[in-house]
């Protein structure tokens, strides 16, 4: 498997995988640009116009009659933050020749769609549809609101927003459902041509063709697209310490029958030079996995959920432990997955730990070039963060982690946000006050 | 040594073996050159639904949840120690699941294959529980019981399984409840595990860079020796084709009201002969191929309704076929659920009056050749299917040389047949009102 990076136009890379193992290309576009709460909502709804109609495919029904027609092709909206870059782009598949009935080909119409649904869209006037941007509008700001559907997930988001709430980062990929609210269509078309011409241009591609070909037939099907100064002053601000001296707690109330803790860290001065095979080992151990210390112990020990776990953002610098509890095990929980920390912080890890995280990430990591979806996003990342190292090198970085490595990690992070959420029926209260019942509530209520 | 047979699927470039020991157990395998990754399924046909089965001529009923209870408890070993952590320990990633009529254990890694096959195989035919292990097991159910309530996905999925359904078992939960998981003790646990983990009633299906006979002969070496008779799970009474109740409606905090509707197919359930292999494909992949041209992503139906505001990007259909039953769903998001029921009676009636267009159907047709490869790199996927269609009576892969000869008067003759009035039900969830 053969991995090539080149600038093909002015700001657009192609990172390229050649590889004959998938009988389906996929291929990604991802304009990359600042995550802020201005725009955040209007970059994040431009993927889900363009998905509606391009000069050539003028509706829905069109586009998917085509896409049906190449193969089952897909050709779907993506919209990510990664640290404080907010990606929006296209990501496509279709089926590879060999698969296909004798002498046919999709992979040039495929691409070529792609391409014109970015950057030619139907207009009137020179203006994006009124109507499409009015629809996909509503429905991204359904969108929004609905990450209230999903109560674990919901509760990580909510803490992440509250312990963030001065950094650009608590804007949510998507923007807020009231920016959202606001957009109009002229403001629209403007923000998307800016977002053509400046922003830096990041395509991944892993199927059977070669480089040369695949690169041509974008150029060829990119050639009209505008570009002027691209804009490559964008990045994510890392803050290393908690806002305040004592961690903030903030509780919420909803009608749900299990409470949700989640536990916010700051990474802290290890962010400096972030140690990332340190990072994902410190990680395993403390969070990731049935062996992890939260996993073994407030699940399995002491039984007091169904999940524990962490995740670390190495771009942001953020460390998160979550678990489902009963509402009035929120002390207990709490307590347990500090003191796990604290057991990694003074040096508390067994031999045994060490190597079954290191074998579990290892493997992760041999396994990644069997998926086309991981490798993209493990490409996509890794160009964010200037972080050049293939999956086999970060194997080498991984095997070589120390115990000490490790406990620098925890000994670096900082508990910056308690969240709580938790149903309406009266139980022991975690703390004195309570949140609004409020769901649109952002009050800080250690403030 | 068990022989395995070795099918060719060139349209798909793919080569399956498969084989059966001498007790009965089922081996698939699908060699992958050039793939890091191997991937290991071991499942036995039984799920959430079997909860009245015979043993040694007696007739016993379970608690609704003992299938998944067994799940997490088969990770216990006698000497104390958990298989879960041991596979991780040779770097295996180990899960399981369970659902309404298999249970799978499952791993995937990239080094020392063997050995983490064969601690699957030892672990999964060992049984060993505990009145205390048992009633330690009990509290992180009871949490996971309590997340699924607050799930909508969920509840949604179980309110309308009980509008259709009036007493088959599919309709309760697969976890059962807390009531229900207070009644297992270990004995519960020996009896099912004695009666629905023998190699007979089993499939092993691998998928990587290995030798088919070399699977074979480690299945055979762990596994017991004696064939047991297949078990036979009662379902009860043979259902009326027509739901039991029409509507449920509930308040839940989301945002957005959700539907799904949904239908029984004809089946076991309603009192249907169990058919061959060859007729089961052909009516599932008619019911596939019906449900994407009635609804799919360039259907009129959903791109007019998606247009207008009525339907959202979520909005998914399946025909799903479990524990003897066949169910249409049909869900998604939406501000004006009953609209969305009105406009799909309308739609598959127009088309059982007027047909599908000829170009449109050969175009579905094109797609649905090409969604044949859509799956095929996702390892754990395509092996469970590979499990789930084999208890269910056929080998997944032949039916891909029977989905180009679907005709679209089957399709079209399937809409009029399914998607009627009298046929469906509706649960949906709302978000709840303001005080």
């Amino acid at each position: 498997m053969k991995q090539t990076r080149t600038e093909i136009m002015p700001g657009v890379n192609l990172n390229h995988i050649q590889t004959d193992k998938f009988k389906i290309a996929v291929m990604s576009i991802s304009l990359l640009t600042q995550l802020n709460r201005e725009t955040a909502a209007m970059n994040a709804l431009i993927p889900y116009v363009l998905r509606r109609g391009t000069a050539h495919y003028g509706d829905m029904e069109k586009i998917s009659n085509r896409l049906d027609e190449l193969y089952y092709s897909t050709l779907d909206p993506i919209v990510r933050r990664i640290g404080e870059i907010q990606c929006v782009g296209l990501l496509a598949s279709y089926p590879e020749d060999d698969y296909l009935p004798e002498g046919e080909t999709v992979a040039k119409d495929a691409i070529g769609l792609m391409c014109e649904m970015l950057i030619n869209p139907l207009t009137r006037g020179g203006l994006l549809m009124r109507s499409y941007v009015e629809s996909e509008r509503d429905k991204l700001a359904d969108t929004i609101r609905s990450r209230i559907n999903e109560k674990g997930s919901y509760a990580v988001s909510r803490c992440i927003e509250e312990m963030c709430c001065f950094e650009d980062f608590s804007v949510g990929r998507y923007g807020s459902a009231e920016d959202c609210e606001s957009i109009r269509y002229k403001k629209l078309t403007q923000q998307y041509h800016k977002l053509l011409e400046t922003s830096p241009v990041e395509i991944f591609y892993c199927g059977n063709d070669s480089c040369k070909r695949i690169a041509g037939m974008l150029k060829d099907a990119l050639c009209t697209m505008p570009r002027g100064e691209i804009d490559y002053e964008i990045g994510t601000d890392v803050r290393m310490n908690a806002v305040e001296d004592e961690p903030r707690i903030y509780t919420e109330t909803l009608d749900v029958t299990q409470g949700r803790l989640v536990i916010g860290f700051r990474l802290g001065e290890c962010m400096e030079d972030p140690d990332k095979a340190s990072l994902s080992m410190f990680n395993t151990i403390f969070g990731a996995g049935v062996t992890s210390k939260l996993f073994t112990n407030v699940r399995e020990k002491m039984q007091l959920c169904y999940y524990a776990s962490s995740f670390a953002d190495s771009h942001k610098g953020l460390l998160i432990a979550s678990a489902g509890i009963d509402f009035d095990k929120y002390d207990l929980a709490k307590d347990e997955i500090l003191h796990q920390l604290d057991e990694i912080r003074n040096g508390n890890i067994t031999d045994d730990e060490m190597e079954t995280a290191r074998k579990g990430i290892c493997s992760d990591l041999s396994s990644m070039q069997d998926s086309q979806g991981t490798m993209e996003s493990y490409t996509i990342g890794n160009v964010l963060d200037g972080w050049n190292v293939t999956p086999e090198e970060y194997i080498e970085l991984v095997k070589a982690v120390t115990k000490e490595d490790v406990i620098a990690i925890a000994q670096s992070t900082v508990c910056d946000m308690i969240y709580f959420l938790r149903g309406e029926e009266k139980g022991e209260a975690p703390e004195d006050e309570e949140g609004e019942p409020n769901l649109e509530s952002t009050e800080d209520e250690s403030e | 040594m068990t022989p395995m047979k070795k099918t060719e699927y060139r349209s798909i470039g793919e080569t399956l073996y498969s084989g059966e020991l001498e007790n009965g157990l089922k081996i698939f395998v699908i060699p992958k050159k050039g793939f890091n990754s191997f991937y290991a399924v071991f499942g036995t046909h039984y799920g959430g639904s079997m909860r009245r089965f015979e043993i040694n001529g007696e007739t016993i009923d379970t608690p609704a949840g003992v299938a998944h209870f067994l799940e997490h408890k088969m990770f216990d070993m006698p000497d104390g120690s958990n298989a879960l952590n041991s596979l991780s320990e040779s770097g295996a990633d180990a899960n399981a699941f369970t659902s309404t009529d298999m249970t799978c254990y499952h791993f995937s890694c990239t080094e020392r294959f063997e050995e983490n096959l064969r601690k699957l195989l030892t672990f999964v035919s060992t049984p060993y529980y505990t009145e205390e292990t048992v009633q330690k097991e009990q509290g992180i159910i009871g949490q996971e019981i309590q997340m699924g309530d607050d799930s909508p996905g969920r509840q949604i999925y179980y309110d309308l399984l009980s509008l259709l359904y009036e007493h088959h078992p599919i309709r309760d939960a697969v976890v059962g409840t807390k009531e229900s998981i207070a009644e297992i003790t270990a004995k519960t646990l020996y009896d099912c595990h004695s009666v629905f983990y023998a190699p007979s009633n089993m499939v092993l299906c691998v998928e990587g860079d290995v030798e088919p006979e070399r699977i074979a002969a480690i299945a055979e070496e762990i596994l017991p020796k004696d064939k047991k008779s297949i078990p036979h799970a009662d379902f009860g009474e043979s259902e009326a084709l027509v739901p039991a109740e029409k509507r449920k409606e509930r308040e839940m905090p989301v945002a957005m009201p959700e539907f799904l509707i949904g239908g029984k197919l004809k089946s076991e359930a309603v009192g249907m002969a169990p058919k061959d292999s060859a007729t089961l494909i052909r009516e599932r992949l008619i019911a596939g191929m019906a449900l994407r041209l009635l609804a799919g992503a360039s259907s009129s139906f959903f791109t007019r309704l998606y247009a207008d505001g009525t339907l959202t990007r979520d909005f998914d259909y399946e025909a799903d076929f479990t524990a003897g039953t066949g169910t249409t769903i049909i869900g998604g998001q939406s501000p004006d659920p009953e609209r969305v029921m009105t406009e799909l009676l309308a739609e598959a009636k127009l088309i059982a009056e007027k047909g599908f267009d000829k170009a449109y159907f050969s175009r579905i047709r094109k797609a649905m050749i090409g969604g044949r490869l859509r799956g095929l790199e996702d390892f754990d996927g395509i092996c469970v299917s590979l499990i789930g269609d084999w208890f269910d009576g056929y080998c997944t892969f032949d039916t891909l040389d029977i989905l180009p000869d679907i005709r679209k008067e089957e399709c079209e003759a399937w809409i009029a047949e399914n998607i009627t009035e009298e046929k469906l039900a509706m649960a949906v969830i709302r978000p709840v009102r303001e005080a």
